[in-house]
């Protein structure tokens, strides 16, 4: 599904991302961990193709073919979905226009019919009790106002419905209360399937408690510096990541 | 970002499309202007004497004035001397009595506007006046308005069967010596439209005028009446379209509403004119005298428009709250793209106790486009307990443009309360890059997020022109990405 070799990324003049080599294949979920500042936002910026990152070496392969030189409203429709850290306020464009003008990008980029109104609410209702949001949230602006629980809540309500074949999710779960945390959760875990794949950016354990990983991954400095699979996180959730990193110093 | 600002300059590529001329005889009165071609004017529109001496009175007013400098907008002198003041389509020298007998190719101008005179095509309820040139050309649902007792008829038309009604009101909002284009307006204005609605008459459609100018080398100086009578209710609307052409065009007309006491009016402009070229070669000057008087007690106008075209725009939709409790409202979107050049806003007159006026200005300015609002709200000593409340919005595509807001603010009642809220902001580019990570085109992310930024106002606008309008915006700022 995804193949990442030696990424090189600098933002300017400064190198971030430092020869980063990570495969995903479709069915998996890939969980990505790390200090503050190691490059984990900068990577999922990139794959979905924000411009102000410059790929000074190195490929990625999305089914195939060359990810970095698609537009990012491309690589949406050919079903990459980012869920963003810090979702953006959109003022006067309600969620539901949002969602429906998405949903048919995709649609028409399938060559499919664009959806009808009433299919369309039927979707977004379903999805929405799944995510416990309310109705006369559809009408509110695009994460205006919201709380940031309620962006991220929306993050994911939004991949429910334009159901991505790889989505990456970068620290959804960071400032959700317990509750919301298993709501995300139970959303995330609603998409998994075998043609699709995920990563997961992610600070804390407890989420990968609620969505189980097949791998998961530590990047520092700009670098994949150690692999392995749910006992990694619980160690790391244990240690910290100096062992980690000094392991990878003597390396 | 070097390359974005690119991207905007590249994008800022609109297409006008309502261009082209139409080839039709026409009839003109050679350039120029004195006492003799207003004397013509009105003889050829075969109006009554206190027409003829009205329009001379304005005339010798306007000699003596200049025009005025104050508005933030630059554009050559005016050489009024070499405009006509005059053209009509040939064949209405004999008026038509019936949209059967309107020239056919006139008709085949309007379905091409997506204007069908014809009754049965259009949409349902909303009736049409069409005014090419300096004539109205057809009015429909006549009769239908009739059973309600509304009057609705091109201002030539009401000069001869309503000349009682025009004399009662016209100049009665804007006299003539109200400023320098309005003085001209009231000296050589051609025609327009005339709307009464009696006493407690609810109009039973929408009312709409479509304003075309096709001839070179002629200015349009329309002349536009609303009477809403005790009790009534009337919305109506106006669009406007010209060709292109390399010469810039004086439009230059005078609105005038009166709301009785406990009346209603609501009118909206979808304003389209020719704006130039991306070079700023040519475009409609359309300098415009706009405004209501609320006479009456509980009385209400709201005027709300949404201009994207012109080469330069000067117009200021006004309020004159006299009638206790009457209430003003103001809701605009003004674009200036390429090298237009926008000064609007408008002037709240709080004159009656507990007034109220509500301003919402949004403006957008892309390419080289300076857009300014320009917004009076004035409190008489007589205002007791008035409000008014603005918000006056900027948004800007790309860095050659300007926004510019000039409030003023006279209160002379102390218990009046006046608000004023201003942002100024650029569509960001995480927004555009969160709606293109959604799959949206730029182009359409930047079109969703303009109408966003203009959504309190297009909800103002009546159902069936709400989306036009949306749509002509996504046109205007065709490729003005940023
Ligand atoms: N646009 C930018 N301009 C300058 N520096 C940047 C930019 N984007 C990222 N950086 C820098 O790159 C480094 C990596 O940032 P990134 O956001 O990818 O880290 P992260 O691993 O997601 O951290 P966190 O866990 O805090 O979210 C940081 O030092 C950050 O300051
Ligand atoms: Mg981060």
């Amino acid at each position: 599904m995804l193949t990442i070799e030696n990424l090189h990324v600098s933002v300017e003049e400064r190198e971030i991302l430092k020869g980063l080599d990570l495969s995903v294949n479709a069915g998996e979920v890939h969980a990505i961990m790390g200090p503050n500042g190691s490059g984990k936002s900068t990577l999922a910026q990139v794959l979905a193709g924000k411009d102000n990152y410059n790929v000074t070496q190195g490929r990625v392969l999305y089914r195939g073919e060359d990810l970095l030189e698609m537009e990012p409203e491309e690589r949406a429709r050919r079903g990459v979905f980012l869920a963003f850290q810090y979702p953006t306020e959109i003022p006067g464009v309600n969620n539901a226009y949002l969602l429906k003008a998405a949903l048919n990008a995709r649609r028409e980029a399938d060559g499919e019919q664009p959806v009808d109104a009433f299919e369309f609410m039927r979707l977004i209702r379903s999805r929405m009790e799944l995510m416990n949001i309310s109705k006369e949230f559809l009408n509110r602006s695009v994460n205006e106002g919201f709380s940031g629980g309620e962006k991220k809540r929306n993050e994911i309500l939004q991949m429910l419905v334009l159901e991505p074949s790889l989505a990456i999710l970068d620290e959804t779960d960071s400032g959700l209360d317990v509750d919301a945390l298993k709501i995300v959760a139970a959303g995330v875990n609603s998409l998994r399937s075998a043609d699709r794949a995920m990563v997961l950016v992610t600070h804390y354990e407890r989420l990968l408690e609620l969505i189980v990983p097949d791998h998961v991954h530590v990047l520092s400095d700009g670098r994949i510096v150690k692999s392995g699979d749910h006992e990694l996180a619980r160690e790391l959730d244990a240690r910290g990541y100096d062992w980690v990193q000094q392991e990878a110093a003597s390396a | 970002m070097a390359t974005e600002q690119k991207e905007i300059t590249d994008l800022v590529k609109r297409k006008y499309e309502h261009g082209f001329v139409t080839d039709i005889e026409q009839e003109f009165v050679p350039p120029g202007l004195d006492e003799d071609v207003i004397r013509l004017i009105s003889q050829k529109k075969g109006e009554p004497e206190f027409m003829t001496e009205w329009r001379l009175k304005a005339y010798r007013h306007w000699l003596t004035m200049k025009e005025p400098d104050w508005a933030h907008v630059r554009f050559n002198p005016i050489d009024y001397q070499a405009i006509s003041y005059y053209a009509a389509p040939k064949s209405q020298e004999d008026a038509p009595k019936s949209l059967d007998e309107v020239d056919p190719k006139l008709l085949e101008t309007y379905d091409k506007l997506g204007i069908p005179l014809h009754e049965r095509a259009r949409l349902a309820g909303v009736a049409v006046d069409a005014v090419f040139d300096s004539v109205s050309v057809a009015t429909t649902f006549k009769e239908k308005l009739a059973e309600a007792g509304v009057i609705f008829c091109s201002f030539s038309d009401a000069v001869k069967s309503h000349p009682e009604l025009v004399r009662k009101y016209l100049g009665s909002v804007v006299p003539h010596r109200d400023n320098f284009y309005a003085a001209l307006n009231s000296a050589v204005f051609s025609d327009g439209s005339f709307v009464y609605v009696p006493k407690g008459v609810r109009c039973p459609m929408e009312l709409s005028t479509y304003f075309r100018i096709n001839a070179a080398n002629t200015g349009q100086f329309e002349r536009t009446l609303i009477v809403a009578d005790e009790g009534s209710h009337v919305s109506y609307l106006e669009g406007c379209t010209a060709p292109m052409r390399d010469e810039n065009q004086l439009h230059a007309a005078v609105v005038e509403l009166v709301a009785l006491e406990g009346a209603e009016i609501k009118y909206s402009t979808v304003q389209n004119w020719y704006p130039g070229d991306e070079q700023g070669v040519g475009g409609i000057y359309n300098f415009v005298t706009k405004r209501g008087e609320c006479r009456g007690a509980n009385s209400k106008i709201s005027w709300t428009q949404v201009e994207t075209g012109s080469a330069i725009t000067w117009k200021y939709p006004s309020c004159v709250l006299r009638g206790e409790n009457s209430v003003g409202e103001f809701y605009s979107v003004a674009v200036a793209n390429n090298y237009q050049q926008a000064d609007t806003g408008t002037k709240m007159v709080h004159i009656g106790a507990n007034t109220r006026s509500t301003i919402i200005s949004k403006g957008i300015s892309a390419g080289h486009g300076q857009n300014a609002y320009r917004g009076l709200v004035r409190v008489l000593p007589t205002a007791r307990g008035a409000r008014n409340y603005t918000q006056c919005d900027s948004l800007l595509l790309g860095d050659k443009c300007g926004a510019h807001t000039f409030p003023y603010i006279e209160s002379r009642q102390r218990s009046a309360r006046v608000e004023h809220e201003a942002t100024t902001s650029k569509i960001s580019e995480d927004q555009l890059f969160y709606c293109r990570q959604r799959g949206l085109s730029e182009e359409d992310a930047v079109n969703m997020i303009v109408n966003g930024f203009c959504r309190e106002v297009f909800k103002e606008l009546p159902m069936e022109f709400a989306v036009e309008a949306q749509n002509l915006m996504n046109v205007t700022l065709e490729g003005a990405v940023g």
